[in-house]
């Protein structure tokens, strides 16, 4: 699997920390991130998510978060695999890692890599509740709104 | 010339359809695809706001031209991750 996928498969973590650490000797830092389907959301009791891909863009939205983190930290590799279709509670929706030299740049990388999937990837949840079914919105993609990049920037620095 | 229109998540359970093939008159930008979209069903224009577009699965502006054969998506605000 490449370091930017969408898979309908079940998500391994191992496999996005392989893909980072390959040929690695050089990294003394793996940062991860798992993004899990939880069962409650805003009051609501959820039953499972049902994640809609627009599957060639949201691989070119991830593999543009990888080439803008290592414009970022160049010292830092990432793999991002995204996951659609019926998601049970519990299981991960995303998994991130973040290979570098230091800890710093991991961290940062990683943190940023999930701002940015939030921002810029053509993805929708619909969520599945006790009593019915709404699909959930958050921001208008826009990969050129430099406001929303430094957002995410901020938040990886912080 | 004939375009490929495809609508996601909430937008196509508005429209009640993922995908439509329709005849825009040239020349065309992505907004008149839009146009010629919301007229045939107008619940949709609650997105005009808050929609990105893409053509040719890369993203794109309402003011970009659309050549034949292209694939015009629009698509609500995301929720990934």
């Amino acid at each position: 699997m490449a370091c930017a996928a969408v898979t309908s498969d079940r998500l391994n973590l191992d496999a996005v920390i392989g893909e980072v650490t390959l040929d690695a000797e050089g990294d003394g830092a793996v940062a991860t991130f798992s993004g899990l389907v939880r069962n409650h959301n805003q009051g609501r009791t959820v039953l499972f998510l049902e994640y809609e891909a627009y599957e060639p863009l949201a691989v070119r939205a991830l593999t543009r978060i990888i080439d803008e983190a290592r414009e970022l930290w160049p010292s830092a590799r990432l793999a991002l695999h995204h996951r659609t279709g019926r998601i049970d509670i519990g299981d991960a929706s995303v998994v991130i890692a973040a290979a570098s030299p230091h800890r710093r740049e991991a961290f940062s990388a990683c943190r940023y890599a999930i701002e940015r999937v939030k921002q810029i990837v053509p993805i929708w949840k619909h969520e599945h509740f006790e009593g019915g079914d709404v699909w959930l919105e958050g921001a208008t993609a826009d990969p050129h709104d430099e406001a929303a990049k430094r957002h995410a920037y901020t938040v990886a620095c912080a | 010339m004939r375009v490929t229109i495809r609508l996601f998540a909430r937008l196509r359970d508005i429209a009640g359809t993922g995908e439509l093939a329709r005849e825009i008159p040239a020349p065309a930008t992505v907004a008149s695809v839009w146009a010629a979209l919301t007229e045939e069903r107008p619940s949709l224009l609650e997105y005009q706001r808050t929609l990105s577009v893409a053509i040719n699965a890369e993203y794109a502006r309402m003011t970009d031209p659309v050549q034949d054969g292209d694939e015009i998506a629009f698509l609500p605000p995301v929720s990934g991750g």
